[in-house]
């Protein structure tokens, strides 16, 4: 069947809705088979991932891997008279690497869910849905099937978090799980409203009368205006901006980070957030050059508002998971700003921040959950000096910081460093004065994780830690599988970097020929 | 004469007949095999109907029997046995009395077919009012609650004002350019450059007409309390039947009738969609009863489908009918319409199969089904997200094609406000979903269903899963049948 043919890509969509349906008909009383069954799943898919990235030639670049399935047809005037929506998948070099996070992630988030209990069967079933959601928004080609997959990796969202999340408790006031399910699946949505109109815009002013991402792009010269693309290019800019957390459409991120379970927290800060900047690339830059030219300074100018203000947030906040959402929120604003030098140098160290991020966030949700689990409270305040009896879980916060604040020969450096150098670049005078504002925000980070780590893991301990257990070996695994990937980025970033280059150059320079 | 063409019609009034023959005859404890009688009837005749599939016009094209009317025939049919068999239980145990209920429910598919079927004003104006006469009676079939006959009253009475709308309105059309047939309309209207006041007011009461049965805002307030006095399958058949056989008709009336003057109609519809989406979807946020819920959202829905109509007839700049791009429409707007019936059905049967064991239908009803009922809690978890419109359920898939082929038509903006509105949807639904999944259960007791009611739930599960990721064979279906409507002269 080639359908299911494992060098196609939709087999990353295709097992995990598998994986859903076979979970469907197991018996709920049953969690161990459940679990046993997720984790198999997990396993393969991350097996194919690892094989889609390591096979992927990035000396030829392009698309690869490609698929194509004539869908629906679409009756209409078009050119060749009869057209169709046809799911169109392929993996190109940006995309490989986000289909490496997100196996990995998946894995590792369904490691660190075995010890859910209540209805376990329905967690993984909506967490697999989730995931060939995500999965499909990297590999599509179609701008419907983009479009579907990203409405997809939405739907389950709300469920995960009201029923599995937990709610956070204030001073004055209350923040309750189904309230930020609510707000986060209500924004999100109302993120891919606009993205919807500017396809649908795209569509019909192409009149190609096709979503095929490639073919909107090669008539786009003739029928695109640069008005249309710089009003389309804003529109799908918030759009996508609304789920990668660009400031000031951020504050549905922390708290539904906050209120979701660890491995959703893990999925949807590692992943769904790289899919609006995934989207930014893709659609927006691909099929509107010109945009995206006209608005890059402003996408770079809240990128630097991102990183500040996210980094400021973070350092006001007692609750372990906040800190994380916001520095969640700082971070991706690293990725807008690279994305926004519009130079080869800033966009791969934007895709590389997306991977290097996300590995990290998740080590971060997977540590934080960990500590949740033993102690019951993320309060920062409560908490202290549990490296005495966590050493293993107090080295893993540690890596996941010193990444976090860009500690060389940590993938975080890498990352950023490349995307520092595209600022100065690329902005002569605004570039030193954002450069700054970006470096200031990685010095802020060193600020509140250097401080959480002495407090929660090496001050003193007042309270009898003697109930508290170190990691066990699935725990360990898990965050090893991540600190694993980190070491090897920051120690090798160029076998990623060449891969990503492999799918930015053709777009950038697209867009320089462009202008 | 040929008669044959309307073989399944006469068959189906002769169903309806032996079904209230046999309810005489049928001993008190034997009456539920008339649902069976029913529905294996209906199953019959959509073999007939294909069988005996012929195309013509009778009655010198009072009736046009084309691939689209045969499309509708099947259709139409269809629901109709999944309406007698969710009304099966319910019929039973709640009202009684079921030779009656299924004889008018089958009078109630027969208007709907002839209603699609109809190439002249006042044939598709007696179809309309026997299908509203059966709706009448059906929803104040429940005798002895006060609900029922309030909504039966309610609707009997607005239906009528709405019905002599359209009658006035036709008559004014009659008296001013003598014909009511379809066709001969557009030849004597695309050969007046513009058309009177009278005949506009005329185009105007019969546009009235249709928005008051299709409860387009601002002509909706009989919706809400009618939905909710009504038995629950009567609400689930006035929500689907009567929107979708009201709509056939308007697809066939817009293209085929009134399409010269599309530009005197056009922002009538625009205006009443718009309407009809915004006011439905909001109105909506606020209700606590299932029903009351149900009937704002298929209010809502009922904007989108005005949309497509107002949408539905493009003129190139030479100003000649582009039929084209009138395919994406009508397409989009048949692909929506069965989209939307089958989740209406779906999420009204769970309805019916909670109040059946529980006799509740307020939303606080519903409160931890997923632990009662797991499935009848995923069915309507699933509906609810389709009918929101997210995938991978049919309700994606048509609401995209749909939209997509309005914007085509470069109404853009209006599509931007059906994007916004079905985004505020999205709030109520997910509130009922919170009360399925996420919210105390006060009451544990288990809810038990037939298996014969799973297998129902399942088929109309799966069918909103296929509609949703595997549609090309039912839009191949759908373009043969707005081919015949669309046909370049």
């Amino acid at each position: 069947m080639e359908f299911l043919s494992f060098s196609n890509p939709t087999t990353l969509v295709a097992l995990p809705i598998l994986g859903c349906l076979i979970l469907l008909f197991v018996p709920g009383q049953r969690p161990d088979l459940v679990r046993w069954i997720s984790i198999i799943f997990a396993t393969v898919v991350l097996g194919i991932s690892i094989y889609f990235f390591i096979f992927f030639d990035h000396s030829e670049g392009g698309k690869q891997f490609v698929y194509e399935y004539e869908w629906l047809s679409l009756a209409g005037p078009w050119v060749d008279s009869q057209r169709a929506i046809s799911m169109s998948v392929g993996i190109d070099g940006i995309a490989a690497t986000m289909v490496l996070l997100t196996g990995i992630v998946m894995f590792t988030g369904t490691l660190v869910s075995w010890n859910i209990n209540v209805n376990n069967k329905d967690f993984f079933i909506l967490y697999f849905l989730l995931l060939s959601g995500v999965f499909g928004v990297f590999i599509a080609y179609d701008l419907f099937f983009f479009f579907f997959f990203y409405e997809l990796s939405v739907l389950p969202m709300y469920l995960l978090i009201a029923k599995w999340g937990s709610s956070s408790k204030f001073s004055s006031f209350e923040r309750t799980k189904e309230y930020s399910a609510m707000k986060l699946t209500l924004v999100l949505v109302a993120g891919s409203v606009l993205i919807w109109v500017a396809i649908i815009a795209m569509f019909v002013q192409s009149g190609v009368g096709s979503f095929h991402i490639e073919e909107i792009q090669a008539v786009m010269p003739d029928k695109f205006s640069v008005e249309f693309q710089s009003s389309v290019f804003l529109i799908l800019m918030i759009g996508f901006g609304i789920l990668a957390g660009l400031w000031p459409f951020h504050t549905w991120s922390p708290d539904g980070h906050v209120a979701a379970p660890t491995a959703v927290s893990m999925v949807h800060a590692g992943v769904l957030m790289k899919l609006g900047a995934f989207g930014i690339i893709r659609v927006g830059m691909t099929l509107l050059p010109e945009g995206a030219q006209i608005w890059m300074p402003l996408l770079i100018g809240l990128g630097a508002v991102n990183v500040i203000y996210g980094a400021l947030s973070a350092m006001g906040q007692t609750d372990l998971k906040y800190v994380i959402g916001y520095s969640s929120v700082s971070h991706m604003g690293y990725v807008l700003m690279g994305l926004g030098t519009l130079s080869l140098m800033g966009l791969n160290g934007a895709v590389l921040q997306m991977f290097s991020h996300g590995v990290m966030t998740a080590l971060f949700f997977a540590v934080v959950g960990m500590i949740y689990e033993r102690t019951h409270t993320r309060d920062s305040l409560i908490l202290t000096g549990l490296a005495q009896k966590m050493g293993v879980v107090a080295v893993l916060f540690t890596i996941a910081g010193l990444t976090s604040l860009g500690l060389p020969g940590l993938s975080g450096f890498a990352a950023e460093l490349l995307i520092f150098i595209g600022i100065f670049q690329s902005y002569e005078v605004w570039g030193v004065i954002l450069g700054s504002l970006a470096v200031i925000g990685a010095a802020i980070t060193a600020v509140y994780i250097l401080r959480l780590l002495s407090k929660v893991f090496f001050g003193s301990p007042e309270d009898d830690l003697s109930d508290y257990s170190d990691a066990t070996l699935r725990e360990k695994f898990a965050a090893g599988v991540l600190v694993g990937l980190i070491l090897l980025v920051g120690i090798l970033p160029f076998p990623f970097v060449k891969v990503i280059e492999s799918g930015v150059e053709p777009i950038l320079l697209q867009i320089v020929g462009a202008g | 004469m040929n008669f044959h063409l309307i073989y399944p019609e006469f068959l189906l009034t002769g169903l309806a007949f032996l079904v209230l023959t046999l309810d005489f005859f049928l001993p008190e404890d034997r009456k539920f095999l008339l649902s069976w009688v029913s529905s294996l009837g209906m199953a019959l005749v959509i073999v007939f109907a294909l069988l005996l599939y012929q195309q013509g016009d009778l009655y010198q094209g009072l009736l046009i029997i084309d691939g689209y009317a045969g499309f509708f025939r099947i259709f139409f049919l269809a629901i109709g046995i999944v309406i007698t068999l969710m009304s099966r239980d319910f019929v039973q145990s709640n009202i009684g009395n079921p030779g009656e209920y299924y004889a008018i429910l089958i009078f109630t598919v027969l208007a709907s077919i002839s209603l699609a079927s109809s190439g002249e004003l006042l044939t598709a104006y007696v179809s309309l009012e026997v299908l509203s006469f059966g709706l009448y009676v059906l929803v104040a079939y429940d005798r002895y609650n006060p609900g029922s006959n309030e909504a039966g009253v309610k609707f009997i009475l607005l239906g009528a004002f709405s019905s002599a709308l359209i009658l006035y309105g036709l008559s004014q059309t009659y008296g001013l350019i003598g014909t009511t047939r379809l066709d001969e309309i557009a030849v004597l209207l695309s050969s007046v450059e513009d058309i009177s006041i009278g005949m506009l007011l005329g185009l105007v009461l019969i546009l009235a007409g249709i928005a008051f049965k299709l409860a387009a805002v601002p002509f909706h307030m009989w919706a809400p309390d009618v939905y909710e006095g009504a038995p629950i399958p009567i609400t689930a058949w006035l929500s689907v039947c009567s929107k979708i056989a009201i709509v056939a008709f308007a697809i066939r009336f817009f293209t085929t009738g009134i399409f010269p003057v599309v530009n005197d109609w056009q922002p009538i519809l625009m205006v009443l969609a718009v309407l009809t989406m915004v006011g439905g979807n909001l109105l909506a946020l606020v209700q606590k009863n299932m029903k009351r819920l149900l009937a704002y959202s298929s209010i809502g829905h009922a904007g989108y489908l005005l949309m497509g109509l107002a949408a539905l007839v493009a003129v190139t700049d030479e100003g000649m009918f582009n039929t084209d791009f009138s395919h994406l429409v009508s397409n989009g707007l048949i692909f929506h319409m069965i989209a939307y019936g089958v989740t209406n059905f779906a999420i009204f049967y769970c309805l019916i199969l909670v109040y059946n064991s529980t006799g509740r239908d307020d939303i606080q009803g519903l409160a931890g089904l997923s632990s009662r009922q797991p499935m009848v809690a995923l069915v309507m978890v699933c509906s609810l997200f389709s009918l929101a419109g997210l995938p991978v359920f049919a309700g994606f898939t048509s609401k995209f094609y749909l939209f997509n082929a309005v914007a085509s038509q470069g109404y853009l903006l209006m599509v931007g406000v059906a994007i916004v509105a079905s985004l505020i949807s999205l709030y109520y639904y997910l509130t009922v979903a919170r009360y399925l999944y996420i919210e105390k259960v006060l009451d544990e007791s288990i809810i038990s269903v037939s298996v014969g009611s799973k297998c129902i739930l399942g088929v109309l599960l799966i069918f909103m899963v296929v509609g949703g990721i595997f549609p090309s064979p039912l839009m191949d279906l759908i373009q043969t049948a707005t081919d015949s409507v669309l046909k370049v002269e």
